[in-house]
């Protein structure tokens, strides 16, 4: 009798490990998107995805990546389209041939965060390069994502702007080499600056002791585009369905979408796909 | 410690909901991390068995490898099956990246040798114990591996149940080959790193538990399973 | 094609230079039950395990008059500490007839009868390594016999048992010899050996000092050694 019933609780459990491939593979059309870490973070694609299952019939997966990586996903084929942010990245990844072209489909901005009491005193800055400069005299704390991804390029580009060299900070300046999040939550266990999209720091949950300090400078808006994987060089690549992603995120309905997208009751996106 | 409790807290509620995503990432875990450990078991334990009972030329070099491999850091076995799993890798044309497919590849590679080493020292202890007598009795190579197998198979699977702690807590190479996809291939760990990253640290301590729980349960499973009929002691 | 004779040339042990055992040549003919006797680390278990194949032979040669693979599967062999495989006491028995290929049922009620015919029945189902010592020999010997071996060695089977177990082995090995099986038996208990010989090989040194019947051994043996052996005396 006991016998009996072990048999039938290892076969179970032998079946729950090898039946369920087929369940994931069977699955209607799907095609791979890579995006950065600072779009899934904000949640609009969890209002993207199922509005596009159901018009397109299409399951997008999402490959969470930073901007590097998603750049590298596309150049080797490994997804079918890519949606970042860091526009030299995806001219060279355009020049390159890795890709057809380059569309854009709406921006974000971002934003300074730092400890509440703002020690170096970037809130009455005026300007970005403004708040790094003080950020930079004061020796602050600052966490960079340093991961090459689009928001620790941007970041690099803002430092150059400032007219501050990276490479000659000292132990105030903390490269992590981690995602958006996993930044976040350094920084707000070190009570230190760091830079972040709006999205990633509104969603964020672990705010502890930190404040949005800085933000509205027109250099701080990060322009999102949507680029195909050229079939060229991948021919496996599905660029009907990548096509027709393009066509839904570019769409008016899509526009109401994004636009219409807040956390807390503020707007995140702006559109401006044309 | 307000982390702690609230985590518990959602733990308990996500399982008595039966909340749909946390039953579809559960099962995905558990699916991933069996299979794995069947298609390893299935290499490593004659491998064991083998290395036990064949005295041949790099047999001490296979071990020495094997025991090296065992700490391998899983994020550099997830980076190599990427590179070949990627559609401009040696693989690319199976266009198995990001599937569940790919994860267990990783998992089986990670947890061959830890099984294989386990499963070797207690092995060479029986096949020290039974030399005599087999070799006394004229039985092949065949029947030597076999009988090792058998007449071990308590401390194999104490050997199985290590691979399958190691492929369960396991993210870092899942998390490069899977790319944790959600209702593709994101499981327990990759969804707790994902949580972590978005600084929801209760929902991330949910998850945690939910896998403490899940690897105790299924060692008891496993454990049960494995009682003979009188109990054993071996 | 019959085993025996067994017909050793020359043999030695040894391993980096340094010999054990020989030279040793030796010719094991005919029926019944040689006995090996000889001082502690005489030689005898190296001796019965070179004949039985376990050791490799450095010089010299062993041949039976069969084929070497025939010759393998028509002997068996006790060990002084009987190995017992972590199986039970009914699929220890089994275990040799399932090598042959016997199929389990049938394998079973075979072993079923012989732990009937060594009084182990009651203890089919345990675990071999909670027998006692004397069930433990009694269960080796009945696994080395249940293949109807035509050559048994056993190296001191009944050292460390007591006089009940001693007699139920000697009553079982005299069954087995009746009924054909030619046993190789080494022992330091002079009792035993006088009780079942037909022959005895008397070694000393790493070498067979002699090998005669039995009668003779004990009546009269040929050298001082094996004498002030019999006697009792500390031979080196």
């Amino acid at each position: 009798m006991k016998c009996i019933l072990k048999q039938m609780v290892a076969g179970s459990v032998l079946s729950v490990g090898l039946a369920a491939f087929g369940a994931t593979a069977a699955l209607a059309e799907q095609m791979k998107l890579a995006v950065t870490t600072s779009f899934h973070n904000s949640g609009l694609a969890d209002v993207l995805l199922p509005e596009i299952q159901k018009d397109l019939d299409l399951e997008v997966q999402l490959l969470v990546v930073g901007t590097g990586q998603a750049i590298r996903l596309g150049e080797a084929g490994d997804v079918d389209a890519i949606l970042v942010h860091s526009r030299k990245a995806e001219e060279a990844f355009l020049a390159a041939g890795h890709g057809t072209h380059r569309r854009e489909i709406m921006y974000n901005d971002f934003v300074f965060i730092g400890p509440a009491d703002d020690a170096a005193g970037i809130a009455q800055a005026g300007s970005a390069a403004d708040a790094l400069g003080q950020i930079a005299r004061a020796e602050a704390l600052f966490v960079s994502r340093g991961d090459d991804s689009g928001t620790h390029k941007k970041e690099l580009s803002l430092w150059r702007a400032a007219g501050q060299d990276p490479e000659g900070f000292g132990s105030w300046y903390r490269a992590v080499g981690a995602g958006m999040g996993a930044a976040l939550n350094t920084a707000s266990g070190m009570g230190a600056y760091i830079m972040s999209d709006r999205a990633s720091w509104l969603n964020f949950g672990n705010k502890a002791g930190l404040a949005l300090l800085f933000a509205g400078d027109p250099v701080l808006f990060n322009q999102y585009a949507y680029l195909p994987v050229n079939p060229e060089k991948h021919d496996h690549v599905k660029t009907d369905h990548a096509a027709a992603l393009e066509d839904w995120l570019t769409s008016a309905k899509a526009a109401k979408l994004i636009n219409g997208y807040q956390i807390g009751g503020e707007a995140l996106f702006v559109f401006n796909a044309e | 410690m307000s982390d702690l409790w609230l985590g518990l807290q959602q733990a308990v509620w996500l399982v008595i909901t039966l909340n749909g995503d946390l039953v579809e990432i559960t099962l995905r875990s558990l699916q991933v991390t069996l299979t794995a450990l069947v298609v390893a078991s299935a290499l490593a334990l004659p491998l064991a068995a083998l290395l036990a009972v064949r005295r041949f030329r790099w047999r001490r070099s296979v071990i020495a490898v094997l025991n090296a491999l065992m700490g391998l850091p899983p994020v550099v076995v997830g980076l190599i099956v990427y590179v070949t799993l990627s559609r401009s890798g040696p693989l690319g044309v199976l266009g198995l990246l990001f599937t569940p497919t790919a994860m267990v590849i990783a998992q089986v590679i990670i947890i061959v040798p830890l099984i294989a080493s386990i499963a070797h020292q207690s092995l060479r202890e029986l096949w020290s114990d039974y030399h005599d007598l087999l070799i006394s009795m004229n039985t092949t190579q065949r029947q030597r591996i076999a009988t090792l197998l058998w007449d071990g198979r308590r401390a194999l699977l104490t050997a199985a149940l290590a691979g399958f702690g190691r492929a369960i807590g396991e993210v870092g190479a899942i998390m490069v080959v899977g790319g944790n996809i959600d209702h593709a291939t994101r499981v327990l760990t990759t969804a707790i790193a994902l949580e972590t990253g978005k600084g929801e640290f209760a929902m991330a301590l949910a998850l945690g538990f939910v896998l403490i729980a899940l690897a105790l349960l299924v060692n008891l499973a496993i454990h049960w399973l494995g009682q003979t009929e009188r109990g054993g002691r071996w | 094609m019959a085993l025996l004779p067994l017909k050793i040339e020359g043999a030695c042990l040894g391993r980096r230079g340094r010999r054990w055992i020989g030279p040793v040549d030796l010719e094991l003919a005919g029926q019944g039950t040689t006995i090996v006797i000889g001082p502690n680390g005489s030689g005898k278990t190296s001796l019965l395990r070179m004949m039985h194949g376990l050791e490799r032979l450095r010089e010299g040669s062993l041949r039976w008059s069969c084929p070497l693979e025939e010759a393998r599967r028509k002997q068996a062999f006790v060990f002084q500490t009987p190995i017992m495989m972590r199986r039970s006491v009914l699929d220890n028995l089994a275990y040799p007839l399932r090598l042959g290929g016997m199929d389990r049922k049938a394998a079973q009620a075979e072993a079923e009868a012989w732990l009937d015919r060594v009084d182990l029945a009651p203890a089919a189902r345990r675990d071999a390594l909670r027998l006692s010592g004397g069930e433990r020999q009694k269960l080796a010997l009945a696994r080395a016999l249940i293949r109807s071996p035509e050559v048994l060695f056993l190296d001191e089977p009944c050292a460390a048992l007591d006089g009940r177990a001693t007699r139920e082995i000697e009553a079982i090995l005299q069954g087995a010899s009746t009924s054909g099986t030619r046993l190789v038996m080494s022992t330091h208990d002079m009792g035993q050996a006088r009780r079942l010989a037909d022959e005895v090989i008397f070694v000393l040194g790493g070498r067979v000092h002699e090998y005669s019947p039995a009668d003779r051994f004990f009546d009269q043996p040929e050298t001082p050694q094996a004498s002030a052996f019999l006697r009792g005396d500390i031979v080196e």
